[in-house]
């Protein structure tokens, strides 16, 4: 029985379901743009690995290693691409 | 007739009147011909509805040539413009129609389709596959391109060609001051096409990691498929930034959001900024390829296996990564301060050290082979000095004080003619005619090949150094005329010149083919090069499931082994062979996108969402299909082998 009941995608369902409250608050609450900013952005890369590990399977399988390569190279690239852009169009603006 | 009123062409012309016409009359001919020849099945049952990668590379190949066409009429019609001052024969809305399609076609409907013919074609050949890892995706992915280069192209005819310059710059592309559809056609007509580019993406990547003949280790593969790999990565990672961008300009033409207006918290040049996030790979996304290809043509005719393979697929690795890291050389005088400036002028120098060692490996392949003159051979020597060339000044231009002086003059203009010439274009032409036997099982003219390479050459340098100079001396780029006091007019019809030349050029290849069909002799086996890899193992023509027997593989050039050490490739006996069915819903759902992308262009919104939902069923429908392939018997495919083989003699 234990084996066909699938905890890890329940858990996860209900920890998700909690992210996506958290996130909201910043919504409904009033909070400053600083801790506002924070609370999603540490709720959008944990809701986003959570997805990826939980749902998409991505550690289950032997293909493991190239999997994960992956996505941290796609990291890398957003992080380049984001905080280039800022530089160009903020920062050193 | 209000409704009719906005499909009228905005600011029409005799030429354009004329191109209507002879376009009606075309499609007229065309329709009439395949009934009359009773064709329809035929191109339904071979061409529209095939997933064999072999023939969804030859559509590609058309619509590629077919783009070079009409990409190098405007090319002509620009550069005749300029070539006297003061000259009427464009006025200045038509001459920014005429250097925004060309832009975007050359590189968006020419070379990509170019490259991933050649992905097509050659990347199951040379590992040893039967077809692509999703054949069904990937007569998707052609005809989804297919259709965005179809509605692209009749945006001069209906409703106005987009204006705003292939870059399509805010707030210029915004509604303020681009009132027509133009602007539309080139957000929706290529978010279709690139929605097409990117399952290509997903497709080789897949491919090439997961359906290797048996021994081919990753770094035993062959140049051209490392280079069509790092390529389609550069794909998966890029499209998407345009993917997004087009889709936020759409909103903002069409929906009246504000990501690119000057006002209501808009940023026009975040435009700028995601547009080259994803314009610079995307030249490398070209170029790589063309690397790839020259590889295999040198190394083929100077008899000598590729010098320095591992520093050939580590410098690919080094560009595809760096190649995310430099887009903001292309905005150098947006208003960003030196340090911005310096980090992206060090980036970019930085890629050419990667590029440096590639061609130090092509000089050293050659060192000491025994080098042999054919056409595709001839485009790899002349590539080499000419790209070189644009190389050097690409450096020139990535010093960002000094750039300044150079943005938006032809200075710029030269130098990426002069990458994109003699490295895609030239590759592309040098691949067509080395391939061409393993495709068509004849050859192209050897002495028309090379009037052609020579004659494009001649033109080039003629066309383009010119621009070097006037570039220098502040010629702007975009401007559709100047006046004769500005002392540009000597060299401006030089360029003229060496523009009509190269059209020669575009001819004689063209009549080359022509030539050949009729006269090339057809009993040249399959291997008439006498080449390496493992494309050249099978029979000409390649039979639909390209290997009767999977090939065995132990070092990068298994055919040359397999000729020369005594490796044998073919081991075992045959089997049967599992290939995928044709379907016709990637063609018909394409279509339907065609629908919708008109509709969303003209702001047509009930026809816009009833093919949304065409579009959605067509999916619902592939994911409850049934559809688990078919056997080629073995009796069959013994048949086939024998067939072919007795076709060599
Ligand atoms: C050594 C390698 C290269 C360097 C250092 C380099 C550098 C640059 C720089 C700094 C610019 C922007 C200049 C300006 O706007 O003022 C530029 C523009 C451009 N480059 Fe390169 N480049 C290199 C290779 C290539 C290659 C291989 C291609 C294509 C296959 C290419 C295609 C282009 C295009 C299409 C543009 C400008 C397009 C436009 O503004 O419309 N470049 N390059
Ligand atoms: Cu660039």
């Amino acid at each position: 029985m234990k084996e066909l009941f699938p905890i890890k995608q329940v858990m996860g369902f209900a920890f998700s379901l909690i992210l996506t409250v958290i996130a909201l608050l910043v919504y409904f609450t009033d909070m400053s743009y600083t801790v506002g900013m924070t609370v999603l952005l540490i709720t959008a890369f944990v809701q986003a690995g959570l997805q990826v590990v939980v749902f998409m399977h991505a550690g289950e399988t032997k293909d493991k290693g190239s999997i994960y390569l992956n996505i941290y190279y796609a990291l890398l690239i957003a992080l380049i691409t984001i905080f280039g852009t800022l530089l160009v169009l903020v920062w050193d603006m | 007739m209000d409704f009719f009123d906005r499909f009228a062409v905005p600011h029409p012309s005799f030429l354009i009147y004329a191109s209507m016409v002879g376009i009606g009359l075309t499609m007229l001919a065309i329709v009439v011909g395949i009934t009359y020849f009773k064709k329809w099945g035929y191109l339904w049952r071979e061409w529209i509805t095939t997933v064999d990668h072999k023939r969804i590379g030859i559509m590609y190949l058309l619509s590629a040539l077919l783009m070079l066409f009409r990409g190098g009429v405007d090319a002509v019609m620009m550069r005749y413009q300029l070539s006297m001052p003061e000259n009427t024969f464009l006025d200045s809305q038509h001459y920014n129609e005429v250097f925004s399609t060309h832009g975007v076609v050359m590189i968006l409907f020419m070379a990509m389709p170019f490259i991933i013919f050649f992905f097509n074609y050659l990347v199951p050949l040379q590992i040893g596959a039967r077809d692509v890892a999703f054949p069904r995706l990937n007569a998707l992915s052609f005809w989804l391109f297919f259709m965005g280069m179809g509605l692209f192209n009749i945006s001069f005819i209906v409703g106005g060609s987009p204006d705003a310059g292939w870059t399509s710059y805010f707030p210029l592309a915004g509604n303020e001051f681009s009132t027509s559809v133009g602007t539309n056609y080139y957000m929706i007509a290529i978010q279709i096409a690139g929605i097409g580019t990117l399952m290509t993406g997903i497709n080789f990547i897949t491919t090439i990691l997961k359906m290797r003949a048996p021994g081919m280790k990753l770094m035993k593969m062959p140049m051209f498929t490392w280079s069509a790999f790092i390529a389609n990565v550069i794909i998966v990672f890029a499209f998407p930034v345009l993917t997004v961008l087009l889709a936020m300009g759409t909103m903002d033409r069409l929906f009246g959001t504000n990501f690119f207006t000057t006002d209501n918290g808009g940023m026009d040049m975040l435009w700028a900024n995601l547009f080259w996030v994803w314009g610079h790979p995307e030249v490398y996304i070209l170029i790589l390829p063309a690397f790839g290809l020259y590889s295999e043509i040198i190394s083929t005719f100077a008899r000598r296996n590729l010098y320095g393979y591992k520093s050939m697929v580590a410098s690919m690795v080094v560009i595809s990564l760096l190649s995310f890291f430099v887009w903001a050389h292309h905005f150098f005088t947006m208003g960003q301060g030196p340090l911005a400036n310096s980090i992206f002028s060090i980036t970019t120098m930085a890629i050419a050290v990667p590029t440096g060692v590639k061609i130090f490996n092509w000089l050293f392949t050659l060192w000491k082979g025994k080098i042999e003159f054919t056409t595709p051979m001839l485009y790899s020597m002349l590539f080499i000095p000419l790209f070189t060339l644009g190389g050097v000044t690409g450096v020139m231009l990535a010093m960002s004080a000094a750039d300044y002086q150079y943005h938006n003059t032809m200075f710029l203009v030269a130098h990426f003619h002069n990458v994109i010439i003699p490295g895609v274009v030239y590759a592309m032409l040098a691949g067509l005619t080395f391939y061409w036997p393993k495709i068509f099982g004849f050859m192209l003219n050897e002495k028309l090949g090379k009037w052609t390479a020579w004659l494009l050459s001649v033109g080039f340098v003629l066309a383009f150094i010119p621009m070097y100079i006037t570039g220098l001396d502040g010629q702007a780029r975009r401007m559709y005329t100047y006046s004769e006091s500005t002392g540009f007019s000597a060299m401006n019809m030089v360029s003229f010149i060496g523009a009509a030349i190269m059209a020669i050029a575009f001819v004689l290849l063209v009549y080359n083919i022509y030539y050949s069909i009729r006269y090339s002799p057809r009993n040249i086996g399959s291997d008439p090069w006498d080449a390496r890899s493992l494309e050249w193992a099978t029979h000409t023509p390649v039979p639909e499931y390209n290997f009767a027997i999977t090939p065995q593989v132990e070092s990068t050039q298994p055919f040359w082994d397999s000729k020369k050490n005594g490796h044998q490739l073919f081991k075992g006996d045959i089997e049967k062979i599992h290939m995928p069915n044709n379907s016709g819903l990637p063609f018909i759902m394409s279509c339907i996108f065609f629908v919708f992308g008109f509709a969303m262009i003209f702001s047509i919104w009930p026809l816009a969402i009833i093919t949304l939902i065409g579009i959605l069923g067509c999916l619902a429908y592939r994911s409850f299909e049934k559809d688990h392939g078919r056997y080629i018997s073995v009796e069959e495919i013994k048949e086939t082998e024998t067939r072919l083989r007795g076709a060599k003699k």
